[in-house]
């Protein structure tokens, strides 16, 4: 092709704006979080053991609080950039960066796990649905789905983990472990659940997808060519109809993220989102601004690297 | 030859060619079509059910929610609520059984003296020669081990004493009591001896009456049964009322997952209808803006507002996730409805509608809005379930709604801790969650197909 070099320039030039575009709005993020963070009433010095006036005014200046606004919104910022989110204020001596480096890759574990098993099961079921539609299985799975769909991941969660008590106290030996986190057994059951919603949501799409394409020329060409079903379903309908499916899962790993925090909480998963949860409960306000502007510089990013993704598999996809 | 043919016109097709159907509105057609659907119809039928039990269900059952019934804690439905009738409770004097083994213990060292009632259980056993004391344990399962007795109970430390009434706590059912005698230096001798006691629910007259259990007045009643409160769903951890609770949690996850759709919707048709209408250089400064609303880590800054809003610790919550959520919601709907004017815009009609003479108020309420009804309608609808697994989700974390008022989410939260030996506190409003998302989620499909052919699935 002789536009290749052009589209290969178009190509990252796109993902150049879509970066830059990126870490815009991780600033805006960072900067709403400030603010947000520092409108909170109360502050976080404040404490149930009442420390006198010259105490609290040292602490301040410990951390800087004492300082007018904007100079305390330039320092974050600068440590920011310098990756530094500061020191935990409930947990003494504990850095926020420490707690991301030991919590996410847990998090991050569990996400890619939920996601796999949501994108696997997503396209096999919505594959399934759409060649038997109006079938059985079409139907049963399609209800499951709505199942899927309608209840909320805490109970699955719940559910889950109740299921397990039973057919481990049935059985009298461990089959999976109840909760808790360690071995691959551990990062089974959670990573199923924290995936079944998502999954639900991929099959209705995938199969969607799959319906829309039954009349594509291109699959009546395939067809009338005689090839073989196998390779049709393979090369023609399943390559086309995953190309939606891509697209949502920018949104759908924001979705198993914010679900994982629920999941951790329920099997006790020493994970970021079960630690997000905590500072909030305890107002840990460096904590609290650490782990949002780093989720939400992961989620953008995100996005971005699904968008590109899309990019590079579909060569018909506008970059703009 | 003559042709024989007759053409006489038939009263059959006279009645086709004069029953010609009235037209229909699209408000009618789409109804129709609705109708025809029967799970659009019975998911229809469920919310107005769920409606109904929301609105209507604390006139009727009008158990407070936050009432306690301490007697029935964790209580499923359908459990025993017979209660008897006793006089007052008398101290024992344990000191009774000192040294003196008048009781009949022939085979099991521990005994139950008199009868084991939620009131008190006496204990006596033999004694043990060389013990300095006993000490006393209470297990709610068969003990398996000598290591799981359950809980300690007691420490009598005199040797003597043989006896020990216990009145903590007690609930109509079996206890396993262990008594292990204690050497001189306080450890634990030889094996120990484990008792299944069956406890009888009692109740004094002066309480039943207090209570409102029984009209008739005091000593007639001893002896008697009583039945306790009825809860048709049953109790929670702290004795409250499910069934009342799920009602009132109903009002909370309802209004949020219902009125804050609403209100979100409307900001975002003002906004977007600002932009479709400004278009130019505001337009895009308007949907940038939206853009980067979008970009936010909805429940992250969900939690941020959350905590901004909610000034007074006493306060329930409420109208802060309400804030918070129309703060962070309205741009899809804002982009949905810019989206919707733009396209309309340029349709057809609104050109041969303004050829005829008709100004811009005519065209927006006469072509513009009911033309953007259907897709903001199953919108709204599509928004619900998700309003509600919001709020679900926060009040699950313990950043929604602040107890001691119900929501279904905070429900959900208590229910977990208990769901071993309680499921139905979890069940039962996760039931609700599901069943009401559902119903939504079916409505809307519903909605949309009969709205608007062009949005239908498959």
């Amino acid at each position: 092709m002789a536009n290749s070099r052009t589209n290969k320039y178009a190509y990252v030039r796109y993902a150049v704006i879509r970066l830059i575009q990126g870490a815009i709005t991780v600033w805006l993020i960072a900067t709403a979080t400030f603010f947000a963070m520092h409108n909170v009433p109360g502050d976080p010095l404040m404490d149930e053991k009442a420390v006198s006036p010259e105490i609290r005014k040292n602490l301040q200046a410990k951390y800087g609080l004492d300082r007018p606004l904007l100079e305390q919104y330039g320092i974050y910022l600068s440590n920011m950039i310098r990756g530094d989110f500061g020191i935990s204020y409930a947990q003494e001596n504990r850095s926020v960066n420490d707690i991301i480096r030991e919590h996410f890759p847990v998090s991050a574990i569990l996400g890619v796990l939920s996601i796999v098993f949501a994108a696997l099961g997503g396209i096999l079921f919505g594959a399934l649905t759409a060649i038997n539609r109006n079938r059985l299985p079409d139907i049963v799975i399609m209800f499951l789905v709505i199942m899927g769909i309608s209840v909320p991941s805490f109970v699955f969660a719940a559910l889950g983990q109740m299921t397990l008590v039973n057919v481990n106290a049935f059985l009298g030996v461990s089959i999976l472990p109840v909760a808790g986190w360690g071995s691959v057994s551990h990062m089974i059951m959670p990573s199923l659940i924290l995936g079944l919603g998502t999954m639900a949501f991929l099959t209705r799409l995938m199969r969607s997808s799959m319906l829309e394409i039954d009349n594509a020329d291109y699959l009546r060409t395939a067809i009338s060519k005689g090839l073989p079903p196998t390779r049709i379903f393979l090369r023609h309908q399943l390559r086309n109809a995953i190309l939606p499916v891509i697209t949502v899962l920018g949104p759908s790993i924001a979705a198993i993220t914010t679900g994982g925090f629920v999941v951790e909480l329920v099997f006790a998963i020493p994970g970021l989102g079960r630690y997000f949860v905590q500072a909030v409960q305890q107002s840990d306000y460096t904590v609290i601004m650490g782990t949002t502007v780093f989720y939400g510089a992961f989620l953008v990013l995100m996005v971005i690297v699904v968008d590109l993704l899309y990019g590079l598999v579909d060569p018909r996809v506008r970059l703009d | 030859m003559e042709a024989s043919f007759s053409f006489e016109r038939t009263d059959t097709i006279a009645r086709a060619l004069t029953t010609t159907r009235p037209s229909l509105t699209y408000w009618q057609d789409a109804w129709r079509r609705f109708k025809a659907n029967p799970r659009s119809l019975i998911s229809l039928y469920i919310v107005v059910t769920i409606g109904l039990f929301t609105l209507v269900g604390p006139w009727v059952w009008t158990i407070n929610p936050m009432l306690q019934d301490l007697d029935q804690i964790s209580v499923p439905p359908g459990a025993d609520r017979r209660a008897r009738v006793v006089e007052p409770h008398v101290r024992w004097p344990t000191t009774e059984t000192n040294n003196r083994t008048p009781w009949t213990m022939s085979t099991t060292q521990l005994a139950v003296i008199g009868e084991a009632t939620t009131q008190a259980i006496r204990l006596a056993w033999n004694p043990v020669a060389g013990a300095s004391g006993y000490r006393l344990y209470r297990g709610i399962a068969e003990p398996t081990s000598p290591d799981a007795l359950g809980l300690p109970l007691a420490d009598i430390v005199n040797a003597k004493t043989t006896g020990f009434e216990d009145r903590l706590d007690l609930k109509p059912r079996t206890y396993f009591y262990s008594v292990v005698a204690l050497s001189s230096e306080g450890f634990e001798l030889r094996e120990h001896s484990t008792l299944a006691v069956e406890v009888t629910r009692v109740i004094t007259a002066n309480e039943a009456i207090a209570r409102g259990l029984s009209e008739r007045d005091g000593p007639s009643l001893i002896g008697e049964t009583v039945y306790l409160d009825f809860h048709p769903l049953g109790t929670d951890y702290l004795g409250r009322d499910m069934l009342a609770r799920l009602m009132h949690g109903a009002r909370v996850s309802l209004f949020i997952g219902i009125v804050a759709p609403f209100l979100y919707v409307l900001v975002g048709i003002l906004y977007g209808s600002i932009a479709g209408f400004a278009a130019g250089r505001w337009d895009q400064l308007l949907m940038r803006f939206a853009d980067f609303v979008v970009a936010l880590p909805f429940l992250l800054f969900m939690i941020l507002f959350k905590m901004i809003f909610n000034t007074e610790p006493g306060e329930s919550g409420i109208f802060a996730m309400l804030l918070a959520m129309i703060l962070l919601s309205w741009p899809a709907m804002a982009r949905l409805v810019r989206g919707q004017i733009l396209q309309i815009r340029e349709e057809a009609y609104i050109g041969a509608s303004r050829l005829l003479g008709a100004g811009s108020m005519y065209l927006i309420l006469r072509h513009m809005i009911p033309n953007t009804m259907g897709v903001i309608l199953v919108t709204l609808t599509f928004a619900v379930p998700g309003a509600i697994f919001t709020e679900a989700f926060l009040s699950f974390i313990g950043m929604g709604v602040a107890p001691p008022n119900p929501s279904w989410g905070s429900m959900c939260n208590e229910g977990i801790k208990t769901m071993l030996t309680a499921p139905h506190e979890l069940v039962f409003p996760a039931v609700f969650i599901s069943l009401t998302v559902l119903v939504f989620n079916l409505l809307g499909d519903g909605l949309r197909d009969a709205l608007d052919t062009r949005m239908r699935s498959d």
